[in-house]
């Protein structure tokens, strides 16, 4: 029997031969090491599931930047939502957010200390939890970029019980492209932008970085081909110093983008500045309930004591987590002393290791230091 | 060991904590023996009797739900036992044992399906079940049901899970992932509708097959049970101190398996099977065992998925079709991923 994914058509080898074979040829003929950006978990899976760096040429690079919402959530951020939860509110939240450390303690911590912690697979989860429970001040920790803020919006726009609140740790996607291409030491020469979040904001929003920073940004979707085919024209661009956006992956992402979602998502939602964990502070990098949404925010409703919380007790091995540095594009996975050995998905020490999205998990899951081109 | 010093159920389900465990405690229940014993971590054991080999191995079975499409845990109770034997090199079992632990409340009529299901899967095998013990604990104590099953059998040459060579190619016997997709399907009741079935079935007539065919060219054998391919090709590759190329265009996988496995985000390299055999064997044998598995009812999907190579000794080496990378050694039980 013929199965639906034997005729994949972004997963076909063939073509991602072709394709391999072309972008070599492109690389070679500029004579010199390219670098380029991704800053989307989701492509670093699709690179590392795949195998596809074995099939990059010797002298292209392709870098995971600050592409993992969860990785870039600050320590502060995670204190207040265990503040939160010892303050006897119940914390709903992702599950990749649970195991995120926080000043001396994560969720799973004030799980364990008897706090009410529930891991949700969607905000209208959180809201269902807020309704069953009329007594108890249910607050939904949300995290991730425009994809999952949009949601986020969606539900707070149709309406909530009044029990119900808004934690937000939600990033803009721009914001982290914005952070590489402003590090001195950083030497990209271009970006692949995250097709998922474009499908909401449109590849129009890029249009100004590329033209400020003149670098070229190429969306691509999730698929080997889709990654491949990116890249592709990506060294092209670089090559012809064409600072230009180009959507490849116009089957789900338009210019303008999702109207609707978008019109949701600033209605409910505005860019502010934020510290990102082991980045910076980013001008443009956080979404936060605009003020109309006062009564549902609950860095506005409740006095949130993360000093009870905090309390710096030295840990020593993330003393050696290099998440910031990785984040940031300079180092790998493989660089850290830590990847693999005292840090491990089942016992993370830095917030690369605990998120799906984050590249040390994803390099763990899929195989390690991903480099196979010598082997024969 | 992680955990704080406590076993964890990730310590049972066949991957690298498993193997520690085990190393770290039981290891110590190690003594000489003449032939293949405790030390060797393989399917069973072999002890030379005269100039023939008495080959023993005993596995206890635990499963939710006990009841599954394909099978059960009492076909699964003897098939693991049979299989074990088998993949030692002794295809002909002399006789089985049955000891079931009970928990109090336990339902008659499950305990005689099950009952009726071990017959059958005896019958296939051709092994006979010789004795048992029955035990029955409080509620609670013990859940539903726990079987363990023994065999014994004699053969005249053993194969061990250690023989790879530099150029021995890697045989599978058929579709990989349907027992372990089937039953989390049904136990985490994800509602996803198609034909999963497990593959839960004794091979010793199919591996009888192969080693007729290759004879002394078979060299590795291994039923990639829970950790799946991926975590039999890890411990052959290790033992053996080579590196093994898995070509994953050419593992079989059922489309309903692939397309499971592809919304839950699991790899069926991991996913346990309960009817498949891993062969290595000398790669002018490789044609030869493949016609020979094909011809077998059990083996029409057998394929040739992976050669032993001398870089990365221990490691896996995955060819996507698309590109190359490390097939990590899986680690725990496989969990649908849900968002």
């Amino acid at each position: 029997m013929a199965s639906p994914f034997d005729e994949l058509k972004f997963r076909d080898p063939e073509r991602a031969r072709a394709l391999s074979g072309a972008l070599a040829r492109e690389v070679e003929a500029a004579g010199r090491t390219i670098s380029l950006m991704h800053v989307c978990g989701s492509h670093e899976q699709a690179i590392a599931r795949f195998g596809l760096r074995a099939a990059f040429p010797r002298n292209l690079d392709v870098i995971m930047g600050p592409g993992c919402p969860v990785c870039v959530t600050d320590t502060p951020e995670v204190d207040e939502a265990v503040a939160l939860a010892a303050q006897g509110a119940r914390v709903c939240t992702y599950g990749d957010m649970l195991r995120l450390p926080g000043n001396s303690k994560s969720l799973a911590d004030a799980q364990s200390d008897g706090g009410n912690v529930e891991v949700v697979y969607s905000v209208s989860q959180a809201v269902d939890l807020a309704r069953q429970r009329p007594a108890e001040q249910v607050v939904f920790f949300a995290s991730g970029f425009e994809t999952t803020a949009v949601a986020t919006a969606a539900v707070l726009l149709s309406g909530v019980p009044e029990n119900f609140s808004v934690l937000s740790a939600h990033k803009y996607v721009p914001a982290a492209m914005d952070v590489v291409s402003e590090m001195k030491e950083t030497n990209i020469e271009g970006f692949i932008a995250a097709g998922h979040a474009a499908t909401i904001t449109g590849w129009g929003i890029f249009e100004p970085f590329a033209a400020r920073t003149r670098t070229p940004v190429v969306v691509a979707g999730f698929e080997p081909l889709d990654v491949l085919a990116a890249v592709l024209e990506l060294v092209r661009l670089v090559r012809a110093r064409r600072p230009e956006v180009m959507n490849c992956y116009p089957r789900c992402v338009s210019k303008e983008g999702n109207g609707p979602a978008l019109e949701k998502l600033w209605k409910v939602f505005d860019v502010v500045g934020g510290n990102w964990r082991g980045i910076a502070r980013v001008p443009r990098g956080n979404l936060e309930l605009r003020s109309e949404w006062d009564h549902v925010n609950a860095r506005r409703r409740f006095r949130i004591d993360t000093a009870a919380v905090g309390g710096a007790s030295r840990n020593v091995l993330a003393e050696h987590c290099i998440c910031g540095t990785i984040m940031s594009g300079l180092a790998k996975p493989s660089d850290c002393t830590l990847f693999g050995k005292e840090c491990r998905p089942d016992a993370p020490v830095g917030a690369c290791m605990v998120s799906s999205e984050g590249s040390c998990k994803i390099w763990h899951v899929y195989g390690g230091p991903p480099d196979l081109r010598e082997v024969a | 060991m992680t955990g704080g010093g406590k076993v964890g159920l990730k310590h049972g389900a066949g991957g690298r904590a498993m193997r520690a465990l085990i190393e770290e405690v039981f290891l110590g229940l190690a003594s000489p023996v003449d032939g293949i014993g405790l030390s060797a971590l393989d399917d069973g054991a072999a002890i030379r009797v005269g100039d023939r080999w008495l080959v023993i191995t005993t596995d206890s079975h635990v499963v939710h739900p006990i009841f599954f499409p394909g099978g059960d845990i009492g076909r699964l109770a003897v098939s693991g036992t049979v299989n074990d034997l088998a993949m030692m090199g002794a295809t002909e079992p002399l006789a089985l044992t049955c000891a079931v632990i009970l928990e109090e409340g336990f339902a008659r009529d499950d305990l005689v399906r099950i009952r009726d299901s071990m017959l059958e899967a005896s019958r296939e095998a051709g092994a006979p079940i010789v004795t048992g013990d029955t035990k029955v604990m409080g509620h609670g104590e013990v859940d539903g049901i726990v079987l363990n099953t023994a065999g014994v059998a004699l053969c005249d040459r053993v194969v061990t899970d250690a023989g790879l060579r530099v150029g021995d190619r890697i045989l599978v016997t058929g579709s990989v992932g349907d027992h372990g997709m089937a039953v989390m399907v049904k136990r985490h009741a994800l509602g996803i509708q198609g034909d999963l079935r497990s593959d839960v079935a004794p091979i010793n007539g199919l591996v009888r097959a192969a080693l007729l065919a290759g004879g002394e060219d078979v060299v590795a054998m291994k039923d990639p049970t829970r950790g799946g391919l991926a975590s039999v090709l890890h411990e052959m590759a290790g033992k053996a101190k080579v590196g093994v190329l898995l070509d994953e265009t050419a593992v079989p996988v059922n489309a309903e398996v692939r397309a499971a496995c592809e919304v839950l985000g699991i790899d069926p390299l991991v996913v346990a099977n309960e009817g498949k055999a891993v062969i290595g064997v000398r790669p002018g044998a490789a044609d030869r065992v493949l016609a020979a598995l094909r011809a077998h009812p059990l083996g029409r999907r057998a394929a040739i998925v992976g050669t032993a190579i001398a870089d990365r000794p221990g490691q896996v080496i995955l060819d996507t079709g698309l590109g190359r990378r490390l097939l990590a050694e899986p680690d725990g039980e496989p969990l649908p991923r849900i968002c």
